[in-house]
């Protein structure tokens, strides 16, 4: 750059100064001679700008080549490396350090490219080439599979007073897989992130569980989805079943939303701008999902509706805690459920009416200087109440209350393992002998179950669990033995609270 | 009704509008405590700085808790180490933060090892081989030599946001600049006698302040990154370690240190624990303080005056 602004002046200063020399009078001259060299000026940068690219491109031509040689020579390096070592981690390839000029990242080339001194020792970032990949989503699946041995057949359960949807109850017994999810997502754009879940059923059959876009950017502190999900109320609800701590669902989840309130809707948060976590959350849903259901007719679109409200903080280093409220109005017409009654028959059970579920949630979780590695102690707990009313094949019947809790505690004792315990049990207030012998009998009894479960995992992305259930949520008491696995793999994102 | 309503949402507004922090000029989340501690030193009375998690704590594996979304809520200004270090807990916090201006890509969002050429880039990705870092080794704030290039790209962000205190943060760039650079000088002569030796460490996070100092790692103590250590693989560590002529076992702060004692009191090689960041060890209580202490240390476990 420098030289050729010394040839320009070389040319241009003695024919400046011979114009200077010549006779005033030669104004035209003059004039002739600046145009001469306003074009030579641009030729010149013309060519300039010419050469320049061509130097650049040379230049990364020769860096690609020159990371290329260096990876291949450090894979081979390893791999003699590890030929040579079978033994304990081979020590690795000494890392060169990187000379003090070179640590900052190569900023965009604006200026002229510097003569190719010392060769850069890592890549920068515009290194890469592009592909049409580069924009996919990220992208994970989860795998689950499970033996079972249970005491009672898993497919005479009934759980005395509840009609239940069609996911609540034991798992099956034997060996099966679980559901299998694939999930994508990524930012739309600057003001949209979008969410695939789909669910591979065992029986082969594929479902969206969760589809939806979110914004990324309302002021504020409002966020606004819009799609299928699970609905934000209480705790567990939110939680993809990959990330429960034990292998079934709670017995007040399985009793009141058919494991997890799912359905197609929006959702507006509001997060406080308070230091301490507080939010708030409304939902409208189109009503498709148990304890709603049953005829497409909602004259709105909107067939349940919700409204929560979390809050939390840190106390110490060392705690943790999240509480909150939920409010969850569905509203059924003709809605199927395949239940076994009173009596032990399979029936196909009919309501129309509307469900008010309430439900109080906590999660407070202890790790030594919160440092979740080594130790850590979760306890959860949630509180249903739910009030119901509306025809039960055909009979009316108004306010009927039902109520449920769970309460667990997961303990990591070491790297890798965790022992938990969980109670849960729910009740149903009898409806008197107009509903004897029906699914809503309540049979005189308190459906409740013990669970223990010991896990360990092979790192965050898979883990193994033995369960034991001491089940006493069906007419007879049942023993459960669940060996599970669940893994993940590819991108995973990171979990909820 | 009405006005048992409206007295509830005058509550709920009171509540909130009295426990909304005070505005300071910028706030800043630090996802670690050296970049708090960095921010800190840049910024001084016009930053209010939350530092996220703590020197006990492992960077990989944090809760995405309530108060860091609340946080993160309120932040004009995200420093966090990237390259994927804080992959299991960033994203949910950020996406739940419900804040345009700190998402990745924004000016608000600032990432240390954007600012540096990193080493140990994988050439091979696969999670069979533990927990990798695809962009490379992200625990670049053990070297000062890296941390000054930081500094200055950070304090330039800090101006892009705030440029009502644009020469401010220059002011302390460079004052924080000078200050390094001849501690810098001092630490490494300090360290010589370090230079050559080798090192058995327990998670890859030394690369930078080994390849600073010279100390070669010759073994690691978890099998894989992540992975924490059987019997089986310590056993034949503790055949391994005399073998490659190991002085110095090292650990961080938030590690458990059962494994490194166990492998020192067989091999009667010192197990040095380093601060790794700000806050972990009494004397780290700043970043001038976490590379004294961090020389010190090793200097102390090589048999060494100590400084």
């Amino acid at each position: 750059m420098e030289r050729s602004v010394i040839k320009v002046a070389a040319w241009g200063l003695p024919l400046l100064l011979g114009a200077v020399a010549a006779t005033p009078a030669a104004a035209d001259e003059l004039s002739d001679l600046r145009h001469d060299m306003q074009q030579m000026k641009q030729q010149y940068d013309g060519e300039l700008q010419r050469l320049q690219k061509d130097y650049e491109s040379k230049l990364q031509q020769m860096e690609r080549r020159l990371k290329a040689a260096e990876d291949k020579a450090e894979a081979a390096q390893k791999a003699a490396a590890a030929q040579q070592q079978p033994t304990v981690a081979p020590p690795p390839p000494a890392v060169a350090a990187i000379p003090e000029s070179q640590i900052a990242a190569p900023e965009p080339q604006i200026a002229a490219p510097q003569p190719p001194s010392a060769p850069p020792i890592a890549a920068g970032p515009g290194g890469t080439p592009s592909s049409a990949g580069a924009f996919n989503p990220a992208i994970g699946a989860v795998l689950e599979g499970q033996a079972t041995s249970q005491s009672r057949n898993p497919n005479t359960y009934r759980l005395p007073g509840f009609a239940l949807g069609d996911s609540a109850g034991p798992l099956p017994r034997g060996l099966s897989i679980n559901e299998s999810e694939i999930n994508l997502n990524a930012n739309v754009d600057q003001a949209l992130y979008g969410n695939l879940t789909l669910a591979f059923e065992p029986d082969n059959t594929v479902g969206v569980e969760e589809g939806f876009i979110q914004s990324t950017s309302l002021p504020y502190g409002l966020t606004l989805r819009g799609g299928r999900f699970f609905s934000g109320v209480g705790y567990l609800n939110e939680q993809h079943a990959h990330t429960w701590d034990f292998a079934d669902q709670a017995l007040p989840y399985q009793a009141f939303l058919n494991t997890q309130y799912d359905d197609d809707g929006v959702q507006l948060r509001w997060l406080a701008p308070t230091s301490r976590f507080l939010e708030f959350g409304a939902e409208a849903f189109r009503g498709a999902a148990f304890p709603a259901g049953g005829d497409d007719n909602h004259n709105d679109g909107v067939g349940a509706w919700s409204g929560f409200v979390h809050t939390g903080d840190d106390i110490g280093d060392s705690v943790s805690y999240r509480v909150g409220l939920s409010y969850l109005h569905t509203a059924a017409k003709n809605r199927a459920t395949d239940d076994v009654d009173g009596s032990g028959a399979r029936v196909t059970d009919i309501f129309s009416g509307t469900d008010n579920t309430y439900i109080a949630d906590g999660v407070f979780k202890w790790a030594p200087n919160g440092n979740f590695v080594e130790r850590y102690l979760k306890l959860q707990g949630e509180f249903f109440l739910r009030q119901e009313q509306g025809a039960f094949n055909g009979v009316n019947f108004s306010g009927t209350t039902q109520t449920g809790f769970y309460a667990q505690g997961v303990y990591q004792f070491m790297p890798q393992w965790r022992l938990g315990l969980r109670y849960d049990q729910v009740h149903a207030t009898s409806l008197g002998p107009g509903f004897a012998g029906t699914t809503l009998d309540n049979l005189a009894s308190t459906p409740r179950r013990y669970s223990a479960m010991v896990d360990y995992s092979t790192s965050e992305f898979g883990r193994f669990r033995l369960q034991y259930e001491n089940d006493h949520s069906r007419p007879q008491t049942a023993h459960e033995f669940i060996l599970q696995y669940i893994v993940s793999i590819g991108a995973h994102g990171a979990h909820q609270y | 009704m009405i006005l048992r309503r409206s007295s509830l949402a005058f509550a709920v507004i009171t509540a909130v509008a009295l426990s909304t922090p005070a505005h300071a000029a910028l706030n800043v989340f630090a996802c670690e405590p050296e970049w708090g501690a960095l921010s800190t030193e840049l910024g001084g009375s016009d930053v209010d700085v939350f530092a996220a998690t703590t020197a006990r704590q492992d960077p990989h594996q944090i809760q995405a808790r309530p108060a860091l979304i609340s946080r993160l809520r309120n932040a004009d200004v995200v420093v966090c180490t990237g390259a994927e270090l804080e992959i299991g807990w960033m994203p949910v916090l950020l996406r739940q933060s419900s804040n345009g201006k700190v998402q990745p890509g924004s000016p608000g969002y600032f990432e240390a090892t954007q600012q540096v050429r990193l080493l140990q880039v994988p050439t091979r990705l696969d999670r069979a081989e533990g927990d990798v870092h695809p962009q490379g080794n992200p625990h670049v704030q053990t070297d000062p030599r890296y941390m000054r290039v930081i500094a200055a790209a950070l304090a330039k962000r800090f101006a892009e946001l705030d440029p009502g205190h644009a020469a401010a943060y220059a002011r302390r760039a460079k004052a924080f600049d000078d200050k390094l650079g001849q501690a810098i000088q001092r630490w490494q002569a300090q360290a010589a006698p370090l230079k050559g030796v080798n090192a058995v460490i327990y998670h890859k996070d030394w690369v930078y302040l080994f390849a600073w100092l010279g100390i070669n790692e010759v073994a690691t103590i978890e099998p894989k990154p992540g992975v924490p250590p059987g019997g089986a693989y310590l056993a034949q560590l503790l055949d391994e370690v005399p073998k490659r002529q190991a002085k110095l076992i090292v650990y961080a702060a938030y590690q458990d240190p059962r494994a490194p004692d166990f492998i020192a009191d067989k091999t009667h090689i010192a197990a040095v624990m380093l601060p790794f960041t700000v806050g972990g060890s009494d004397a780290a209580k700043d970043l001038f303080g976490l590379y004294d202490d961090t020389i010190k240390r090793l200097l102390v476990g090589l048999g060494g005056n100590g400084g």
